[in-house]
């Protein structure tokens, strides 16, 4: 609180009262402009008050002359977007995909936009980037379940893998349970266990009197789908066992149990929930991270 | 509410400080009927304006102001006119900020956005010219070369020629409005809007070609953008320099209140020799000069400063240095036949040194001095090494992280990147490409193309462009002997100008 007004000697000038360890303060005018400007600022504020959204009134507040509503101006904001993309996503639409490649805007707004809708909707079991997870095939390498051409990663985003919504479309294929029905006897599985280790380059882990006899068990029992040197077929949805890349893990335990009795992933397929621009920006997307086939 | 009684109280007060007290000063010497702003009293609870009404003068620093004002001026206007051949397709001004294109051009300078430090340096040099300058010369910024102070000065010329000098302009702003009042107060008007639209419309003139921006703004082809600035910079002219004037020196510029700790007693500023001048008296005819003050209270100083000061009240913050009140108190010494200089530009040493009868020194060197000139070196050469040693290109390496890798089916490790290579030549380059620190049984492919050996691959880089590619590359595990292994991309130009980016390569712990 102010205290004692004096005049100051020196300025003629009085004080405002205010005195802070001995430093007292001048109480010069301000300048008119200043003052003015101060005035325009509250009618200002006080127009604001009367057009605009201001005071809260419990969940709700003033609406103000104008009706503006900020809600409003984003939904406005997204149409306008919208339209400007629209010749975009039809052009994308109608392109072949292997057009859209080679095509730099086409090809820079599917990156994008793949990338996007990729966060959205694959990302939860594939990873961030396609790094995939255990049971989740990573995307970024270069082997590929069910084929890794562009047109390929774009059916298999389609109409999903073992989805029944699709029975006829989606990818399909079933392992017999070799192990728990029966086929072959647990001798038998140890053996192709061995066989199998030995042709993704690991015989060092194995047994060579096991490879040699899981050999014939492989030819007899795997071979019709994963190919006689494990390279695997994409129609049959068989994966390559000549490889570094395990779908369900690559431990002698986890091949063991795959083949006794085996587990097969289930993917959604997309083609009711994404409009066919969207399938395409993902299928470009996925295609580049495993760095093109 | 006194506050209406004070406003009018007040009012008759300036009313008769500026109006009355004319007189003699000396012979032939008219005593200048004005008031200081100290002694023009103001309400207490907020001071309105004191107009100024600045007289014209005749005098070297006078000469020196309009010669500053033309050449700054000219500098200002036909600047973006000047052509500077770069080529084709790349814009032929000599000095331009193209926006659109992220470029800013200065002759034979070249500035990306990335290089805007350039501007940093640009900025420091700057103020340390300006605090060397104003060590050395007081406030010559501020009286000289500030746009304020040059643009006021325009301004204040029309208005003379228009309504004529200081006692035609008090008169005219009294008088009621009539025809003739009207005629010279839109022409006066007119002519600040035409300056003020030069003024922005020049401005714009820095963003884009200037002929074809000049063209684009007439036949209404300009952006809104053009035309807000265009009509931001005419306002802002026209308020500054034809209302606000002084003002902005003393309340809005920080200037003036910084300086004060730049001036010490070898600086250079407009002084009035009290020694000399005290006790001042006007003069009577045939009065001789010794026993008292040459100053003859003429209160010539006041009336043609355009800030309205008293400079005999000593040095203050609002005096901008012009020191055009010593042109004016030069011209009444010569008619009273007394020596000029009573207000003098001089060091505050050199007035003491006077006051006792000794001779003027003039120190130039001295240690701020000395710290501003090295400091100006250190910085102009670190720019100028920075500019001759500016690079033909810049390359930027964004590693893919969402994954730290990826084990390919061979079960090698394969990493991705992002390369962005700025090719700031104007001509398309084909680039080597290398990572050095990589075993050489790495592979590196750029999306769709075949995988080769990483130092075989060629990037285009368009002219003037950014070139962007999604560069993967694969190293067997066997060959990779740490989880993270330092790697230098580089790309070579045709020309054999090497770029370097340090990265990292990584896989699983051994």
């Amino acid at each position: 609180m102010p205290t004692k007004i004096e005049k100051d000697e020196v300025t003629g000038v009085e004080t405002t009262g205010h005195e802070w360890d001995g430093i007292r303060e001048l109480n010069n005018p301000l300048p008119k402009w200043w003052v003015y400007t101060f005035y325009v600022s509250v009618a200002y504020a006080v127009i604001w008050w009367v057009l605009f959204p201001a005071i809260p009134f419990g969940p709700s507040a003033t609406g103000g002359l104008t009706g503006s509503e900020t809600r409003d101006r984003v939904l406005a904001e997204i149409e306008r977007v919208e339209a400007e993309r629209a010749t975009v996503r039809q052009r994308l639409v109608g392109a072949e995909l292997s057009y859209i490649q080679d095509d730099p805007t086409l090809f820079t707004y599917a990156l994008t936009g793949g990338r996007i809708a990729f966060g959205d909707n694959c990302a939860p079991c594939h990873g961030v980037g396609g790094t995939g997870q255990l049971s989740y095939p990573v995307l970024a390498d270069d082997d590929w379940i069910w084929g890794g051409t562009i047109e390929d990663i774009q059916h298999t985003i389609q109409w999903g893998v073992r989805w029944p919504d699709f029975e006829f479309d989606t990818r399909f294929a079933m392992m017999p349970a070799f192990g728990a029905d029966g086929i072959l006897t647990r001798e038998e599985v140890d053996q192709v266990v061995d066989f199998v280790l030995a042709m993704s380059g690991r015989a060092d882990e194995a047994d060579p009197d096991l490879i040699e006899a899981g050999a014939e068990v492989y030819e007899w029992n795997c071979a019709s789908c994963h190919g006689d040197g494990g390279e695997g077929m994409h129609v049959m949805g068989a994966p390559a066992l000549n490889n570094q890349i395990w779908l369900f893990g690559g431990e002698r335990e986890q091949i063991w149990q795959q083949i006794w009795n085996p587990r097969h992933g289930v993917m959604p397929g997309f083609a009711e929930r994404l409009d066919e621009a969207t399938i395409k920006m993902l299928a470009v997307y996925v295609h580049a991270l495993g760095g093109g086939q | 509410m006194g506050h209406a009684l004070e406003e009018l109280a007040k009012k008759a007060e300036i009313d008769r400080v500026i109006g009355g007290e004319a007189g003699q000063a000396a012979p032939g010497v008219a005593k200048e009927p004005v008031a200081s702003r100290s002694e023009q009293k103001a309400s207490p609870l907020y001071q309105g304006r004191v107009q100024v009404y600045p007289r014209d003068v005749k005098g070297i620093y006078r000469r020196v102001k309009w010669v500053a004002l033309v050449v700054l001026l000219a500098i200002y206007w036909l600047l973006p006119w000047v052509r500077w051949d770069r080529g084709a397709a790349v814009p032929d001004q000599a000095v331009m900020i193209d926006m659109a294109g992220r470029r800013a051009y200065f002759f034979w300078i070249e500035i990306w956005p990335q290089e805007v430090y350039f501007l940093t340096g640009v900025l420091i040099l700057a103020s340390f010219g300006l605090f060397l300058a104003t060590s050395l010369f007081g406030r010559v910024w501020c009286g000289f070369a500030c746009p304020q102070t040059v643009w006021t000065d325009l301004y204040l010329w029309v208005e003379r020629r228009i309504e004529g000098d200081r006692a035609a302009r008090i008169r005219l702003d009294k008088a009621p409005w009539s025809a003739a009042k009207a005629k010279k107060r839109a022409a006066k008007h007119a002519v600040w809007l035409l300056i003020a639209m030069a003024t922005g419309g020049a401005w714009i003139l820095y963003f884009g070609n200037a002929p074809d921006m000049l063209v684009g703004f007439f036949t209404g082809e300009a952006s809104a953008t053009i035309y807000f600035f265009v009509g931001l910079f005419t306002f802002t002219t026209y308020l500054l320099a034809g209302f606000a004037r002084e003002q902005v020196c003393t309340y809005m510029c920080p200037w003036p209140r910084i300086q004060g700790a730049l001036f010490d007693e070898d600086t250079l500023a407009v002084t009035y020799e009290g020694w000399r001048g005290e006790p001042r008296a006007p003069a009577k005819k045939g009065e001789r000069f010794e026993g008292r003050g040459d100053c003859i209270d003429c209160k010539q100083c006041v009336a043609v400063c355009p800030t309205g000061i008293d400079i005999r009240d000593g040095l203050q913050l609002e005096c901008i240095g012009c020191a055009l009140c010593v042109d004016a108190c030069n011209d009444v010494m010569d008619r009273i036949g007394r020596p000029r200089h009573l207000i003098t530009y001089d060091s505050a040493r050199n007035t003491a040194l006077r006051a006792e009868g000794k001779a003027p020194r003039y120190r130039v060197f001295r240690p701020r001095t000395f710290i501003y000139v090295a400091l100006l070196l250190v910085v102009s050469g670190l720019m100028t090494y920075g500019l001759a040693n500016r690079s033909t290109a810049h390359l930027s390496i964004e590693r893919d992280r969402s994954g730290l890798y990826v084990t390919l089916a061979d079960g090698s490790i394969r990493n991705t990147y992002e390369v962005r290579i700025h090719n700031k030549t104007h001509v398309d380059q084909l680039y080597a490409f290398d990572i050095v620190g990589l075993p050489d049984s790495a592979v590196g492919w750029v999306l769709g193309r075949e995988p080769g050996p990483i130092n075989e691959l060629r990037l285009l880089g368009a002219a003037d462009g950014v070139a962007s590619y999604m560069l993967f590359v694969a190293v067997p595990r066997d060959d990779l002997e740490t989880a993270a292994l330092e790697v230098t991309f580089q790309v070579t130009s045709e020309a054999g100008d090497v770029t370097t980016q340090r990265s990292v390569f990584r896989g699983p712990q051994p």
